[in-house]
């Protein structure tokens, strides 16, 4: 039976997450499918270079620039009509979606997939990631959403074919008034190599610069806890933890952090970890690679001229 | 305009979860309780709204075993009007779909004009039971959101979104569906006058097997184990050279 992936896109550009959700889907299938809700066809058409895709079935409205869960989960269930399984990656934009269709076709949906076990089976962490579960669906039809750090993010070799699907798209009970986006010149938080990551021990904004001082200087991304998000240092999106983004980089760099259960939750997975702190006995220091305890502020000075 | 907050016991999110070596399952008898967090925010939002006069009443409702009275009376006690508790049998593994058809049955019969929910629970970690409610019941749904206001006529609500590239702001017809996250509040403590009164508050138990809705479970939970940070070997370091070498040599710079 096929399977169908939800691919998020921003303009022409295939969200990691979406690559990881083809890899998974292709553990599942070996025909998979990719959706395309758009609102300019064009920016389809980089998603049928994706390797492993069979075809990439687009719709496109005006609508669906800044779809609502209501309209998107719509189309979505009737497409899926042809599919046994939805994977889309684990991110803010499929889990308003999914669950919706999850309601529709009256499917439980499985959240943040990291492991797929068997044609029904799959890992999936509870409680902040301290607990890993088995669990397994007896649903007909199967909805996943999975994480993007736990799956190989498919590559560009691809040669899909590209079918524009007619489908009615519904009247919206909302409607879009604005999207206030973080630009930055610096990596991706969830695709980087290397994360430069403050707390609240950088006690400022204008102190929390640098951090961002110090990630352009080892070409890392930035990324924050919820105290330092809370206290107004830097905005939401780049929240690690239970409740913010997952990541996996080869380097995370923790300054001024505690390492709260909901922090690990977002960066265990990393390779290396440092922890800058001047108290030795934080959590965050027992699971480091290296420990630099010292005040963050010279530390992180020294780092930005030696680097 | 009637408010219900559904709202969830969970283990305190401050607790490491285990697992019981007996049972092979996470161990929650004696366990330390409390509300979910994100349950906290819906709350006071929805006291809020009814401080500001736009919510007429105030509803929590909570689907469980008996000791999930705790958290309706805290609710209570925190100045929600009245509760509605679900009494399920045992251990029933309820999930979101369940959930959301329970709910939504309650939505209904209340006649409810805007449910505020937590956007996830922090023990399951689902992050679908708001979107569910709004698909069953075809209301308008605003997930993740860190700001609220009502329209002047009272037709509409006006949400900020926090999405992953920023924050996405949407003009909801009622009735609606909105999870919070974190940063809409700072909920309020209930104060020990309130916890007293919160004993003689409304709380009606309904059984959820006098409720037609079908909780076969479609998700199997077949086994857990313990994944929480492993402690590395941390090594000391002192100087930003001494660090940037070791960072060389690891081959992360
Ligand atoms: C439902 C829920 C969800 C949550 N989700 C998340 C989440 O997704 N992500 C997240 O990060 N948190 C989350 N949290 C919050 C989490 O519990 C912690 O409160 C938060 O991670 C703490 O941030 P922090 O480490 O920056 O601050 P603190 O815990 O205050 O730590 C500050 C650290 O800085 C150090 N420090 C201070 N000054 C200096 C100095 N001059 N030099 C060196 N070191 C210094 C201190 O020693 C301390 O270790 C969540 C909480 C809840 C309840
Ligand atoms: N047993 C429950 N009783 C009432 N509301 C619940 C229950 N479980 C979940 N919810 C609501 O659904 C939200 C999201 O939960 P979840 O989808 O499980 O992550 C929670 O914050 C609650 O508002």
């Amino acid at each position: 039976m096929s399977a169908l992936v939800l691919i998020e896109l921003h303009g022409e550009e295939i969200s990691a997450n979406s690559r990881a959700a083809v890899t998974a889907a292709t553990q599942l299938s070996s025909t998979v499918d990719a959706l395309v809700l758009t609102n300019d066809a064009a920016n389809a058409s980089a998603v049928a270079a994706i390797s492993g895709v069979n075809t990439v079935k687009v719709v496109v409205d005006a609508a669906l620039e800044h779809v609502s869960a209501g309209i998107a989960s719509k189309i979505i269930a009737g497409v899926m009509s042809d599919y046994q399984y939805l994977v889309a990656g684990s991110a803010t934009y499929s889990k308003n979606i999914i669950p919706v269709v999850g309601a529709l076709l009256d499917v439980q949906p499985i959240s943040d997939v990291c492991e797929v076990k068997s044609a029904n089976t799959f890992a999936r962490p509870l409680y902040a990631g301290n607990i890993m579960a088995t669990v397994e669906s007896s649903d007909e039809k199967i909805l996943l959403t999975v994480r993007a750090t736990s799956f190989d993010h498919a590559k560009d070799d691809g040669s899909a074919t590209i079918e524009e699907l007619s489908a009615d798209v519904p009247e919206s009970n909302s409607t879009f008034i604005s999207l206030q986006e973080s630009q930055s010149e610096r990596p991706e938080l969830t695709t980087a190599d290397r994360i430069v990551s403050g707390g609240r021990g950088l006690g400022s904004k204008e102190n929390f610069g640098l951090i961002e001082q110090l990630a352009d200087k080892l070409d890392a991304a930035v990324g924050a806890s919820r105290a330092a998000v809370d206290a107004g240092f830097i905005s939401n999106d780049y929240q690690v933890g239970q409740t913010g983004k997952v990541v996996a980089p080869k380097l995370y760099m923790a300054v001024g952090i505690s390492g709260a259960i909901q922090h690990l939750a977002g960066m265990k997975d990393s390779q290396v970890i440092v922890v800058i702190n001047n108290d030795g006995d934080a959590p965050m220091a027992r699971m480091a690679d290296l420990v630099w305890n010292t005040d963050l502020f010279g530390a992180v000075q020294d780092l930005i001229d030696n680097a | 305009m009637k408010v219900i907050i559904p709202i969830k016991r969970v283990l305190d999110p401050y607790t490491q979860a285990r697992v019981d070596k007996q049972t092979q399952m996470v161990d929650l008898t004696n366990a330390k309780m409390a509300m979910n967090p994100f349950c906290e925010i819906a709350v006071e939002e929805a006291l809020k709204l009814k401080e500001s006069g736009a919510a007429s009443e105030t509803i929590a409702v909570s689907i469980g075993t008996d000791k999930t009275v705790d958290t309706l009376r805290t609710a209570l006690a925190m100045g929600v009007d009245r509760a509605i508790f679900i009494k399920t049998d045992g251990d029933l593994d309820l999930q979101p779909l369940h959930l959301g058809k329970i709910l939504a049955s309650i939505i209904k019969r209340e006649e409810v004009g805007l449910v505020i929910m937590g956007k996830q629970a922090v023990d399951n970690d689902n992050n679908q039971t708001g979107q569910i409610i709004s698909g069953l019941l075809n209301y308008s749904l605003g997930t993740f959101i860190s700001k609220f206001s009502l329209s002047d006529d009272a037709q509409s609500i006006e949400v900020s979104r926090e999405i992953d590239s920023g924050i996405e702001v949407r003009k909801l017809n009622l009735p609606a569906i909105v999870t919070v996250d974190l940063r809409l509040n700072e909920p309020r403590y209930a104060s020990l006058p309130n916890i007293m009164k919160a004993r003689s508050k409304p709380l009606e138990t309904i059984e959820l097997s006098s409720l037609d809705v079908d909780v076969t479970p479609r998700v199997k939970v077949i086994s857990v184990e313990e994944s929480g940070t492993k402690d590395r070997a941390a090594k000391q370091v002192s100087s930003a050279k001494e660090l940037l070498e070791e960072l060389t040599q690891m081959g992360v710079l």
